[in-house]
């Protein structure tokens, strides 16, 4: 039940996403912010942000892979 | 599998791909500005996807010729893997565009343009791998069929992703040659992040089914073992 659920959401998030990006195209005609987020420094706080996002992943990853190490030595 | 070397190695691609690709200088490009270090994240999802699907075909072949579970598992798990990163490439894509495309072209252009609909279809073609498989019940049969029919959804990929777009009027980036490989769009500086974010986003996906795998190994010991 709940991973329908989920699933739905999911379908139901992609099928908006691209209604989110029509949205934001507007403000996008204010061209090169990413030169303003260099110069004035932001752009550390978000290489920051998606670097503990990425480890926080990874460990997620090595600690699966610990689990299932485990349960393969128990069935053995 | 097991080893750990190579997840080592994947981590600090991937940490050196997101801070060298969010930091480094990268030329400036028309319309792209910015934007052009999304081919360290965007272009890396297909490649990878690419590299998954090779590996899937190649023990989907292997299954045929050896009629051995253990080739199967490892198809079915490098596509699934593959088809994320494809998803993945997609939706990335999507915003880029968004982004970028709507500057100079009108909305009927991105409609049509053929490198997302090849794209679409090349994914919808192994949805229909995932849905082929699930539909039947018997694990030898299954097996069979959807090692034919990985094979024919990766001789799909090539029209649709890699000839079609090439022929017809494309918005899409690399239609007079190969996108992100040849040295008029690329740069040297750009090719510093670019390689090593490849071979460590295709780890990443190689782990992940890694672990797929083995788990499917634990599920069907009792099979596996006869």
């Amino acid at each position: 039940m709940i991973k329908k659920t989920l699933s739905l959401a999911a379908c139901l998030f992609l099928y908006l996403l691209p209604l989110l990006t029509r949205a934001q195209t507007m403000e996008a005609e204010r061209k090169y912010t990413a030169f303003d987020m260099r110069s004035n420094g932001k752009i550390y706080v978000l290489t920051a942000c998606i670097l503990i996002i990425l480890l926080g992943l990874i460990l997620y990853l090595v600690r699966l892979d610990r689990k299932i190490t485990q349960v393969e030595k128990e069935t053995k | 599998m097991r080893k750990k070397w190579w997840k080592i190695f994947c981590v600090i691609l991937l940490i050196y791909t997101i801070t060298g690709g969010l930091l480094f200088s990268v030329p400036a490009r028309e319309i792209l500005a910015e934007t052009i270090r999304n081919l360290y994240f965007h272009v890396c999802m297909w490649f990878g996807m690419m590299i998954l699907f090779t590996a899937s075909v190649v023990y989907a072949i292997k299954y045929l010729r050896s009629q051995n579970m253990v080739h199967d598992i490892y198809s079915v798990n490098f596509a699934k893997v593959g088809i994320l990163f494809g998803v993945l490439g997609y939706a990335t894509g999507f915003i880029w565009a968004s982004y970028t495309w709507t500057e100079y072209a009108s909305n009927t252009q991105i409609f049509r343009e053929p490198k997302l609909l090849g794209a679409a279809i090349a994914l919808l073609v192994y949805f229909a791998y995932l849905v082929l498989r699930g539909s039947i019940t018997d694990m030898d049969k299954r097996a069979r069929v959807s090692a034919v029919y990985a094979i024919f959804a990766y001789a799909m990929l090539f029209p649709t992703i890699w000839i079609l777009p090439r022929l017809l009027e494309s918005l899409h980036p690399g239609k007079e040659g190969n996108p992100a490989l040849n040295f008029k769009d690329s740069d040297a500086r750009l090719r510093m992040v670019f390689y090593p974010a490849i071979i460590g986003w295709t780890l990443l996906g190689v782990w992940i089914a890694s672990l797929k795998i083995r788990l499917d190994f634990i599920k069907e010991k009792s099979i596996l073992n006869d």
